[in-house]
């Protein structure tokens, strides 16, 4: 069992559970242990660096500093929000010895700069192989691949993948025998920070993503981050009523399409816990002809309503 | 570029910009793309590249126009705009500047009372906890907004799915994040005056 940090995140305790779940039922099949980081705390998240740039900063600068205690090179962090701040907060302190002392100042704890945070998709390519060796049922789905705004931008901090179209996850679920369609809405924002005080921005924003991907031959919205999934999943009603429409379009984890090609049921995996019910309606066709999908196009018109 | 108004420091908040962030506002040179790239450029009063060219113009009031704007909270820091800025100017980062200066000199614009209740109420339930606590922070934003009924209907569907957590995660060194708190607003305080 290889040993690594693990920063989980507020959301992942509470309303996407489901992506913790899923994440530790994988793990021990990729060899992986994780190490929760010692009493650690939210990273602020949009709230903190909207109102206060040094608290931004300072609150990822305690996180890395009690990473560095546990004696490791890298801190898994699925969470794609927390993964940003944290990686800008690493950057930005990198970069100017000034802030780095001013930030070490708030925080009163040493900082090394020595744990380098890990996004879900960077740790999963890391261990593709492992995970094609274990898959049991190929996972045989037409799915969107949505990378949201966290993960790539700001390209210069972030250094990871192409940011305007991105096929590190693409990559990852091809392994698993789905095909990844392709789709104009990969990077675009879902509305994040709005979902509770204008979740009608929300419901406006998430729509076209989902539109795009139904339109695109999608049967599911894979995504890496916490965020995205309750916009586009709890937050469907809205998605609805700003498309006028009834999209039935479910959205899952990475981490919970990877369970289920290595056999887990849904409950291990949390998909009971989403509002939309994950179905795929498709599921026997596909298994049936997995490569004549593009002859076909119709069968969406069965997730959409006029309205 | 025209001499902006100043502020009673003597400072111009062009200055604190560049001092504060490193942004600089005469790089841009009014191609839009951001306005054209911002998801939210519909709903703002002044877009991205507007509020550039009023740093750049300097006309009368425009501190009062920039830091009383919709915009500024409208924006989400998706970062569409800095990656495709072909001058990289770093709007975002400009964007945090003009928010914190908005709240420090109550220029907050009335529509954003909102926005800027959930950021607030967000950032009171990490100080106490150190963690963020989900139904703490929806019933506290309710209160402070005002919106009671709101998300509520959801509620008895979340806590049977399990998403709802009915007591907060504390963490032990509760200490340290009120230090973390304190200095920061303090310091950002000294480093604006």
């Amino acid at each position: 069992m290889t040993k690594i940090a693990y920063y989980p995140g507020c959301s992942l305790l509470g309303s996407s559970r489901e992506y913790d779940e899923s994440l530790r039922a994988i793990l021990p099949g990729l060899g992986v242990e994780p190490v929760v980081v010692p009493d650690w705390n939210c990273c602020g998240a949009s709230s903190a660096h909207m109102l206060n740039h040094d608290l931004a900063i300072s609150l990822p600068a305690r996180i890395l500093s009690l990473a560095e205690t546990l004696g490791v090179d890298e801190m898994l962090v699925p969470c794609a929000a927390c993964y940003n701040r944290l990686v800008v907060a690493r950057h930005d302190m990198a970069e100017s010895p000034d802030l780095r002392a001013r930030i070490t100042d708030i925080t009163g704890m040493k900082y090394a700069g020595t744990v380098k945070p890990l996004n879900i998709l960077e740790f999963l390519e890391k261990y593709a192989d492992v995970i094609k060796e274990k898959i049991k049922t190929p996972f045989e789905h037409d799915v969107a691949c949505y990378y949201g705004c966290l993960l790539v931008r700001p390209p210069k901090v972030m250094k990871f993948d192409r940011c305007e179209d991105p096929q590190t996850m693409d990559a990852i679920m091809a392994a698993l025998g789905a095909k990844a369609v392709d789709w104009a809405f990969k990077v675009e924002c879902c509305g994040a920070g709005h979902s509770i005080a204008r979740t009608d921005l929300v419901g406006k924003l998430s729509s076209k993503i989902v539109d795009n991907a139904v339109n695109s031959g999608a049967e599911a919205i894979v995504v890496a981050c916490p965020l995205c999934h309750s916009n586009l999943d709890m937050r469907r009603n809205f998605i609805n009523r700003a498309a006028k429409k009834k999209y039935t379009i479910p959205v899952i984890y990475i981490t919970q399409a990877i369970g289920l090609a290595m056999g887990f049921g849904d409950r291990e995996l949390g998909l009971n816990r989403h509002l939309v019910k994950v179905r795929f309606p498709k599921k026997p066709a596909a298994q049936v002809r997995p490569e004549t999908i593009t002859t076909a196009p119709a069968p969406q018109t069965e997730q959409t309503e006029e309205a | 570029m025209s001499v902006a108004t100043k502020e009673e420091s003597g400072k111009t908040i062009l200055n604190d910009l560049y001092e504060a962030t490193g942004v600089s506002v005469s790089r841009c040179y009014q191609c839009g793309k951001c306005t054209a790239s911002c998801p939210l450029a519909d709903e703002m009063d002044y877009t991205p590249s507007h509020i550039l060219r009023l740093f750049q113009l300097g006309l009368d009031d425009y501190e009062d126009t920039i830091l009383g704007a919709y915009s500024i909270w409208v924006c989400l820091n998706c970062e569409t705009c800095y990656a495709r800025c072909p001058q990289e100017v770093d709007i975002p980062r400009m964007m945090d500047f003009l928010r914190a200066e908005s709240v420090r000199r109550k220029k907050v614009n009335p529509r954003a009372k909102d926005i800027l209740s959930f950021y607030k109420t967000f950032l009171d339930s990490i100080h106490y906890t150190g963690r963020l606590y989900e139904v703490g922070l929806i019933a506290a934003y309710k209160a402070r907004s005002f919106h009671l009924l709101q998300d509520v209907l959801m509620a008895p569907r979340l806590f049977f799915l399990g998403k709802l957590k009915l007591f907060p995660h504390l963490i032990r060194n509760r200490k340290s994040l009120s230090r973390i708190f304190k200095k920061s607003f303090s310091k950002r305080q000294e480093a604006v005056k």
